[in-house]
């Protein structure tokens, strides 16, 4: 029966300790503690979140870069190969008047030949009928000492200049 | 795995030290008239005390009576002046009540042994009480020590005593506070903190041999004082709806509450026995947990009285083993009674502040 | 008549060991039962066995309390 009986003195006491404790515990140990708690927790969720955006940031930040990268190389590739073409083109084009000027130079040494190849046919055709005056007028003079030969030729001429 | 070993060598060594010391308290007892009793050991265990028995010492304690016959307060004297049933200032002890015995040494009795003489109301500091005030000590102490931390290492880890508590401290806000009471904890966390580590500490000190014994939530009285605050705090927060629930209950047939208020009564009776049984199950969970260890100790004298020491020391063997594992299961209960116990209150708070939505009743 | 009373008084004291034991039975297969199911549906959502836990332990506890009605009456009897 005591057992189950409280006393009135561990009441009073109990009732005067929990409710002082309770008091001073409230006062300067709970909020801050809960208030600390809350903070850190705070900050702590913070931080995450700061994380993750900076993560994105990131992400975002590397796909720019990435972009730009590709950019670049496109842009690279396309350079070497207009400076290919250009090569290419600049090539053609000194092959071209390379082959041109020597047309040209041949061409114009052939003329030249040519022209030369004239000049000295025409020298040696006029050498050639000066020589052959020379052999003719020899040959008529000496022909010409001959009158019955003559005679005869002319004769012939005139018999042949009938015919035609 | 050593570290599991070498305590459960250090329980066992303080519970069997434990007894042999409960062994030699109890030796003159025994010799005094050679019966052992157990039922009155482990009440006299259980119930309050103007001693602490440390061993063979006997602590007095100081006695504060307030007697409206004698002018109000009376003392503080030890208690030491009231052993063997002394009379001093005419106050006399029997049994750890005090009475009025005016100038006579023999109270006044009826004739079936009961006391009739006047019983001045005894604030005296008991062995429970300075269990309590040990108690609050001991929380204002570490909290103290924790709180300082916080303030000392704002934004940084805990250390120390306040990485010990801090747990503690999130497990009740978040799985006490928070899911039990809703969006207005915080009202109530103060309170819910106080109240769990009050319990878990005054356990816990119940658990502690050789500091004599303190059996302070195993007491009813503390147990009713918690209660009463968890009771109170529960009626004066509670809103309209709370009310209205207790007073017309709603979506009830109306012949439920009228001509009889049938609902009523039954939901007063749940008002009022909520903190009843709180109260109740805390004492008697404690309480029992002390009677149960102190039974396997006592099965030890039991024995020997029976069939000599050496019948006593045979049993001691099997009685050490169980008190070690009930002094486990004590650790364990220790804890989870303040958590019952701070879970219901805030599931009391809880309804207490509750915004009932009345179409889905 | 005294012996009366002594039988009375056993009598009482029976009554009151009894009551406790049916309480305790009582508790007993209600706390059983709570923490069979508890276990039960922990198995099979484990993913909310916290919950589980919790409501277990106030259940659990709520069934205490009826029960130490029980053994406090008992225990009232006895040394009353």
């Amino acid at each position: 029966m005591e057992l189950l009986t409280p006393s009135i003195g561990l009441v009073f006491w109990m009732s005067l300790a929990f409710l002082i404790v309770l008091f001073i515990l409230r006062k300067f140990a709970w909020s801050g503690i809960l208030k600390a708690l809350k903070d850190r927790e705070d900050f702590i969720e913070r931080s995450l979140k700061s994380a993750e955006e900076a993560k994105a940031q990131m992400s975002t930040l590397k796909a720019e870069n990435e972009e730009l990268l590709a950019e670049a190389r496109s842009e690279r590739e396309s350079i070497l190969r207009e400076a290919k073409e250009m090569r290419d083109k600049i090539l053609a084009d000194a092959k071209m008047s390379a082959t041109e000027e020597g047309n040209r130079l041949i061409s114009a040494a052939r003329g030249e030949i040519e022209k030369e190849k004239n000049q000295a046919l025409s020298d040696i055709k006029r050498q050639v009928g000066e020589i052959s005056l020379e052999i003719a007028e020899l040959v008529i003079r000496k022909e010409l000492s001959d009158k019955g030969a003559q005679e005869a030729l002319v004769a012939e001429h005139l018999s042949k200049a009938q015919i035609n | 795995m050593n570290q599991t070993k070498a305590m459960f060598l250090a329980v066992f060594v303080l519970v069997v030290t434990s007894g042999a010391a409960f062994a030699s308290n109890k030796a003159e007892n025994s010799a005094a008239n050679n019966d052992f009793n157990p039922g009155d050991v482990i009440i006299h265990h259980v119930l309050d005390n103007h001693e602490i028995h440390i061993g063979n010492f006997h602590i007095p304690l100081p006695i504060i009576l307030w007697d409206n016959s004698n002018g109000g307060l009376v003392g503080p004297f030890s208690s030491h002046h009231l052993a063997d049933g002394a009379n001093y200032k005419g106050y006399v002890m029997s049994h750890e009540k005090i009475y009025f015995a005016g100038t006579s040494n023999e109270l006044v009795r009826d004739a079936e042994g009961h006391i009739l003489a006047p019983k001045p109301l005894d604030f005296s500091i008991t062995k429970s009480v300075v269990g309590v005030f040990v108690t609050a000590i001991l929380l204002l102490v570490i909290f103290g020590a924790v709180a300082k931390g916080y303030k000392k290492r704002e934004g940084q880890a805990p250390k120390g005593i306040q990485s010990a508590m801090e747990p503690l401290i999130v497990f009740v806000r978040d799985e006490i506070a928070k899911p039990s009471i809703g969006a207005k904890y915080e009202r109530f966390l103060p309170f819910l903190l106080t109240v769990f580590f009050f319990i878990w500490i005054a356990n816990l000190l119940g658990l502690i041999p050789f500091i004599g014994g303190f059996n302070v939530t195993g007491n009813i009285a503390v147990a009713l004082v918690l209660a009463l605050l968890t009771f109170i705090i529960t009626a004066a927060s509670g809103n309209k709806d709370y009310w209205m629930h207790i007073l017309w209950t709603p979506g009830v047939p109306w012949w439920l509450k009228v001509p009889i208020p049938l609902m009523f009564i039954i939901e007063f009776i749940g008002f009022l026995s909520k903190p009843i049984v709180l109260m109740l199950r805390l004492f008697a969970n404690i309480t029992a947990g002390h009677i149960i260890i102190l039974a396997f100790v006592s099965l030890i004298f039991i024995f020997n009285n029976l069939y000599g020491s050496a019948g006593g020391f045979g049993v001691s063997v099997v009685s050490v083993v169980f008190s070690i594992f009930m002094f486990c299961i004590e650790l364990l209960v220790a804890f989870l009674q303040a958590y019952v116990f701070t879970l219901l209150s805030a599931l009391y708070f809880g309804s207490a502040v509750e915004e009932h939505a009345h179409e889905n009743h | 008549m005294e012996l009366l009373t002594i039988l009375l008084e056993g009598l009482a004291h029976m009554g009151a060991g009894i009551g406790a034991g049916i309480a305790v039975i009582g508790a007993g297969l209600g706390i059983g039962r709570i923490g069979g199911s508890a276990l039960e549906s922990m198995a099979r959502q484990p993913e909310v066995s916290g919950d589980i836990r919790a409501n277990m332990i106030v259940a659990a506890a709520l069934v205490e309390g009826a029960a130490f009605f029980g053994i406090i009456v008992c225990l009232l009897i006895a040394l009353g």
